[in-house]
């Protein structure tokens, strides 16, 4: 917004401008490409449905780790904390005679909830000191789910209420479940990023001290996300357990969720938009193809999120933004016509 | 009675947290980062004693010798090739680039070595059964008091080696400000590694009482992590080594307290008063908000 004046003092007539043609097409195509993911249940069998379910939950905690640790350089280690925290309050709902996919709804909100107490506590720090206090909350979380019998103690407990439903209607509403909810998470981070808050937040990203100096409220934007996330990874639990129909605590609450949601993110490119929705497209396939490997394929997704980290930090799409320029689902402005500015696209 | 005991069974189970937690608590006082791998670490040279012992018929006090050189240059090297370069780029890429480390480490220990449970307390002899009755309701095991006497001395050596000696009082150089450090010709990169070396190391000795006291398997590392890191923490991130030794006690008395209230409330005993000590404006926040401005 700032490169107004700096244009006009370099003599050229300056546009700014969000869309370009290519990236309102882009967009365009994303949200027809996801009303069109609403009619997979009808086109296609009951593998692909649940395939799909999966990997929009996949998507959604990408969506959601790459808000936190991407924007508000937050690097948790523990959304698994809400990951159980979601199933487990659709589970205890359930019981308590709630319809199960209302409260799947309602344990989002609840994860949500839970989180804005924790924030003030959480928000405290940064770094490392975040990551591992998270990380704690999540496993005393476990513990303490783990010594609930009605919530069946460490053996777990399953969803049987979701049993009143035939099996195929119960895949279909539990795909649309997750479809509506990866696409309303993925569209409010689209939409908080492009906002004003979205401008401090890119900010704070970039640098948090310079972002604090010139009167962004990073605190505040901060919690936006930490609450944002944990609704995020709430509703990807309570799908999981939809998907799946048992939990057990040490499984829902494990620390492997967050290692996927790391290799997703720093796959496709920590801090850019499309970058975790191509990572979890990227892990699903892997997952499909190398799942069965079991331990090779876990060595080499930490060794790959490694070389990632120290080779490739932007990750395949910021890599690819940035030598190219191109921005399919535009969050900043772009300027043209002025000295020194950015080709235009075609 | 009963109290007191626990507070000498919390007071030893410390010392084992200590140790744990002193390597860490080097490398973030030098580098301001956290090795998230630093669990796995210990529970490797766990292995590599087991690995020792299949070979040498000894105790794991012996066989550690051999595993303590190996560990320094795995510590050397870990610095040189990964987290040297990891340094130059922010706060994230450490903690994602030891994560991933983590990772490897234990899907390369299950798959070397299966995912059977093993302990090393067998093969340590009486050392590891061995108690002293005080009287009726207080006893002091022979492990527990070795455990606590070896941290004493790591923490102490590790105090003298900072003070007295010249490759320690680089250490202590760059800790303050790496730069100023480098004007007057200490190379910071080399004392990293050091200092890593020395972190891997203390790692290992934690490792083998940790395989001594109870069993271990591939994926041990992380619970191991979040105690050690509860140690450096409660005693104030940043702050003093001995501080960490006095975290490490902390946490073993609230987890052999927790553990007497209710057998299911030890470790999380520990996390709640972690979170407290989190919590309070002073403690070890206080130290940590003054390193980190």
């Amino acid at each position: 917004m700032s490169a107004q004046p700096l244009a006009a003092a370099a003599g050229a007539p300056a546009r700014i401008r969000r869309w370009t043609r290519l990236s309102t097409g882009f967009t365009g195509g994303f949200g027809l490409l996801v009303v069109a993911m609403i009619f997979v249940p009808v086109v296609f069998g009951a593998n692909t449905v649940q395939d799909m379910t999966t990997l929009l939950t996949y998507l959604l905690m990408a969506v959601m780790w790459n808000a936190l640790a991407g924007y508000g350089g937050l690097v948790s280690i523990g959304q698994q904390a809400y990951i159980g925290l979601g199933a487990y309050a659709t589970v205890w709902l359930a019981q308590h005679s709630v319809n199960p996919y209302a409260g799947m709804l309602i344990a989002t909100a609840f994860c949500g909830l839970v989180a804005v107490p924790l924030s003030f506590v959480m928000l405290r720090f940064r770094g490392a000191q975040f990551a591992i206090g998270t990380w704690v909350v999540a496993e005393a979380l476990a513990i303490w789910v783990s010594l609930d019998n009605a919530l069946g103690a460490g053996t777990g407990t399953s969803l049987s209420q979701l049993d009143s439903y035939a099996p195929s209607s119960r895949e279909h509403y539990t795909y649309w479940m997750t479809l509506g909810c990866a696409a309303f998470f993925t569209g409010v981070v689209f939409l908080l990023l492009r906002s004003r808050l979205g401008s401090s937040l890119q900010a704070i990203r970039d640098d948090e001290d310079a972002a604090a100096s010139v009167g962004v409220r990073v605190v505040a934007g901060k919690r936006i996300l930490f609450l944002l996330a944990a609704a995020g990874a709430g509703a990807a639990g309570a799908m999981t357990v939809a998907n799946t129909l048992f939990i057990e605590p040490t499984a829902i609450f494990s620390v492997n969720y967050t290692a996927f949601m790391i290799f997703m993110v720093l796959v496709g490119g920590l801090g850019t938009f499309e970058g975790p929705i191509i990572g979890a497209v990227v892990f699903y396939f892997m997952q499909n193809l190398f799942g069965n490997d079991g331990v090779w394929y876990l060595v080499a997704l930490g060794g790959v999120a490694m070389a990632f980290a120290l080779f490739l930090p932007r990750g395949v799409w910021g890599t690819l933004e940035e030598r190219t320029g191109l921005r399919f689902m535009p969050l900043g402005y772009r300027v043209s016509g002025a000295a020194g500015a950015a080709p235009e696209e075609p | 009675m009963t109290w007191v005991n626990d507070v000498i069974q919390g007071i030893m189970l410390g010392g084992f947290y200590g140790m744990l937690a002193c390597g860490l608590a080097l490398m973030f006082g030098l580098m301001r980062i956290i090795n998230l791998a630093h669990g796995d670490i210990a529970v490797l040279g766990a292995y590599l004693i087991y690995v020792v012992l299949q070979h040498w018929n000894t105790s794991p006090f012996v066989a550690i010798l051999p595993v303590l050189p190996v560990m320094l240059l795995l510590g050397y090297l870990l610095q040189r090739l990964l987290l040297e370069r990891s340094l130059r780029s922010g706060l994230l890429v450490p903690l994602l680039t030891t994560f991933g480390l983590s990772i490897v480490i234990q899907n390369l220990l299950q798959q070397g070595f299966s995912p059977d449970v093993r302990s090393l307390g067998a093969q340590a002899g009486s050392v590891a059964t061995a108690s002293w009755q005080i009287t009726s309701q207080l006893s002091i095991s022979a492990i527990g008091a070795l455990t606590l006497g070896v941290a004493i001395v790591i923490f102490g050596g590790l105090q003298l080696f900072l003070s007295r000696t010249g490759p320690g009082r680089q250490m202590r150089a760059t800790a303050q400000d790496p730069d100023t450090a480098e004007l007057v010709g200490i190379n910071s990169k080399a004392v990293y590694a050091r200092a890593t070396a020395i972190a891997v190391a203390i790692a290992a000795i934690g490792g083998m009482f940790l395989a001594i006291r109870s069993d271990f398997y591939p994926y041990s590392g992380p619970t191991y992590l979040i105690f050690a890191f509860e140690a450096v923490v409660i005693g104030g991130l940043g702050g003093s080594l001995w501080a960490t030794l006095l975290g490490g006690i902390v946490l073993g008395i609230a987890q052999t307290i927790g553990g007497q209230i209710n057998p299911e409330y030890p470790v999380l005993a520990g996390h709640i008063v972690f979170l407290l000590v989190l919590l309070s404006p002073r403690g070890g926040l206080v130290n940590l908000r003054r390193v980190s401005a």
